[in-house]
């Protein structure tokens, strides 16, 4: 290991190493962030789900957007894998189908970012407890 | 995605590290090892339900986890997304799965400052702790600060010594930075002593940084180059988790020469101790560390003054060291809003006994014993009646219903007639008997007298002997008032703090609990039954079917009857061994 020799070395070794623990950070504070569901069961897998989640975890990532993206289960729209379910804080949860990468850069860059929504949208018909 | 497992010794104990290798194999069967990555970490703190294997983004906490569950959690929520139901937490009033930690009763009136990177970080590794802001307070205090304005900031922030008395610390610093040697120490505690206590060690077990940090930054302020940690031999995981924190700070120039190019210098090294609980008193210890009996010395001269190798000496607890770098990095102004007026802050407590959710909790001072016990602790085990809860250890006291809503401090414990002592918190129901719990922590306290001065090594004994007396069922009035003398007298005679404060225990469950000490000495009587000596055994006439396998079992032929008929107990003759109320298969017996 390189000795680190002065605060401003500490200062930027920190920022490099921050990264390896964002996805712990993150989860520290789930309700103040985008949650972003992919649903990867079989079939979402099968369309694809873990390139378009791997995609939106790289986009996260690069452009620092405060979100975290987890995987879930089958949602039962197994028509329209691989979908993808955005929850922005203080919003009802929407779902999007279809997605392919194209998409999930679309979903983070109107919908999170600019609260635009996009085609494709699932309408909500169940509800959870 | 990652999975967190549990790293402590609790943990480890239940197979922890057969997990991480059982997870890692299936990763790499479903070649999965790109996706989620395995850390060890430090205490979760609720050793309850353990090991705990927590499944992050989504905060997925599974407990009771076993070696040959690792495979279902793999293929089924790292592959597929579908938690595993059957590991998840269940609350116990409503019987549902509560999956994200941040949901469950344990964690939600927490507040994890000393905690913090506990079961949040893998102590193994340095960067880790960097990439928290690890290091950024002692490089901005040796880089920015001088010694007196760092004291300054860490009295503006009301920090106590955790280990027990709570001392002012900054006090302490200050104290020790006014004598001018050629050699200074700081000494951290690390001689964890009080029955059911474990906080220091899950802090050096989930987090030895912190406490390296806070150790250097002592040095300074004090002006001090060397620092020693004396941990007891029994602690071979926060050892071994230590010496490699102390490593990888050494190769990052962050202990050393010339630390981050200042003038500031700082070493560390470790010194074992063989588990006395006298040797965490500052005194006592430091005549270990020196190679010497473990024995407490007068004070003063404070170790401030004339302490390690006679030089000026500043002791600090591992939970205090732990609290100092964020103190210095959020400011002690943040710190003074947390906590009550006296005691700002928070307490980490070992919650054991008989408790539903057994473990390690941070708390805001002022929170009430209720909110720990029924809210986070879940309440008592077998919903059982809560009948006293012990703090402090040997030396402190046992608490009743009537205190539950009392807002815990140092001062409050103190005024209640116990005090916080190192943090252990042992809760018991209506089975048990405080004249036995008494007599159980003066047992501890003349196991561990070292023996140099009279009042604590003669006067514990005398006291044990005539509890001893009690329980036998042999106890007089007058031995009541013999056990009030002898304990005023050991508290105002007795050499050190831990002699002084060893009758505690008695004078509380005297206060408290004065009707069960005269049932056992006027009516010879056991409401607990937990006192044999005193237990009545008879026979239920309906009951007994005569099977006579009592009356073949009983040691002393105490019991006799005719085959098919009720027998009967001879309390002469009764030993009240209890073996007639282990064998009965049809409840006959009946205990009074």
């Amino acid at each position: 290991m390189t000795k680190i020799k002065s605060l401003d070395e500490l200062r930027q070794k920190k920022q490099q190493l921050e990264q390896s623990l964002e996805i712990r950070e993150k989860s520290n504070h789930p309700d103040s962030l985008v949650q972003i569901k992919v649903a990867m069961a079989t079939c979402g897998i099968a369309s694809g789900a873990r390139t378009v989640m791997n995609a939106l975890v790289e986009k996260i990532r690069n452009e620092k957007i405060p979100a975290v993206v987890t995987q879930t289960g089958c949602m039962g729209y197994c028509y329209a894998e691989p979908t993808v379910e955005v929850k922005k804080p203080g919003h009802d949860p929407v779902v999007f189908s279809y997605v392919d990468v194209k998409k999930a850069e679309e979903i983070i860059d109107k919908y999170i970012k600019n609260n635009e929504l996009l085609d494709g949208i699932l309408p909500a018909n169940y509800q959870t407890i | 995605m990652q999975l967190l497992v549990c790293g402590g010794t609790g943990c480890q104990a239940s197979a922890s590290a057969k997990i991480v290798e059982k997870l890692n194999e299936s990763l790499k069967a479903h070649g999965l090892t790109e996706d989620a990555q395995v850390v060890i970490t430090g205490c979760f703190g609720f050793c309850e339900k353990g090991p705990i294997v927590k499944v992050i983004p989504d905060n997925t906490f599974y407990t009771q986890v076993k070696p040959e569950d690792a495979e279902e959690i793999v293929a089924e929520h790292i592959l597929k997304g579908r938690k595993v139901a059957r590991l998840l937490y269940e609350n116990p009033e409503t019987k549902e799965h509560v999956s994200d930690s941040k949901h469950m009763g344990f964690y939600q009136k927490q507040m994890r400052i000393a905690l913090r990177n506990c079961g949040f970080i893998d102590p193994e590794n340095i960067d880790e702790y960097i990439a928290r802001e690890g290091y950024s307070a002692l490089a901005q205090v040796i880089s920015e600060l001088t010694p007196q304005q760092a004291i300054d900031m860490l009295k503006q922030s009301g920090l106590r010594g955790r280990g027990g008395a709570g001392f002012p610390t900054g006090m302490k610093w200050e104290f020790t930075s006014k004598y001018s040697a050629d050699q200074k120490y700081v000494v951290c505690n690390a001689d964890e002593g009080d029955p059911g206590a474990f906080m220091d060690r899950s802090i050096l077990e989930g987090d030895p940084n912190t406490v390296i940090e806070a150790m250097a930054i002592c040095g300074y302020c004090v002006g001090a180059s060397k620092g020693v940690v004396y941990i007891r031999a029994e602690y071979p995981l926060a050892i071994r988790r230590l010496q490699v924190a102390i490593k990888q700070a050494n190769e990052y120039g962050l202990l050393g020469k010339n630390i981050l190019g200042t003038n500031f210098s700082f070493e560390m090294e470790l010194r074992y101790g063989a588990g006395a609980f006298v040797c965490g008193e500052e005194t006592g210890l430091i005549a270990s560390m020196e190679g010497g009996r473990g024995e407490p010395n007068f004070k003063p001269p404070f170790p401030a003054e004339s302490g390690f190798n006679k030089k000026p000496t500043c002791v600090n607890n591992v939970e205090t060291f732990a609290n100092v770098p964020v103190i210095f990095l959020k400011g002690p102004e943040w710190f003074t809003t947390i906590g009550t007026e006296k005691s700002k802050g928070t307490k980490v407590f070992a919650l054991a006994g008989k408790i539903n959710n057994v473990g390690l909790i941070e708390v805001p001072m002022g929170i009430t014993l209720r909110e720990i016990i029924f809210e986070i602790g879940g309440g008592i085990k077998g919903g059982k009646k809560f009948k006293a809860v012990q703090t402090g250890g040997p030396s402190g006291g046992c608490l009743t219903e009537k205190h539950l809503d009392t807002p815990i401090d140092f001062d409050s414990l103190v005024a209640a007639g116990s005090m916080m002592g190192s943090g252990g918190m042992i809760v018991m129901d209506e089975d048990d008997c405080m004249v036995s719990i008494a007599k159980f922590y003066l047992e501890f306290i003349v196991e561990e007298s070292c023996g140099k001065c009279t009042p604590c090594r003669v006067g514990n004994k005398r006291m044990l002997e005539i509890l001893e007396k009690i329980c036998q069922g042999k106890g007089e009035m007058e031995d009541l008032d013999h056990l009030r003398n002898l304990a005023s007298v050991i508290r105002d005679t007795a050499l050190c703090g831990l002699g002084q404060t060893s009758p505690n225990p008695v004078l509380s469950t005297l206060d408290n609990f004065y009707n069960e000490y005269l049932a056992h000495v006027v009516d010879k009587k056991c409401e607990a039954k937990k006192c044999k000596a005193l237990a009545r055994y008879s026979i239920i006439t309906e009951a007994c079917t005569g099977c006579t396998l009592c009356a073949r079992n009983c040691p002393v032929g105490a019991i006799s009857g005719e085959r098919k008929q009720p027998h009967s107990i001879n309390q002469d003759l009764c030993i009240r061994c209890g073996v007639c109320y282990t064998k009965c298969k049809f409840n006959a017996i009946l205990v009074q």
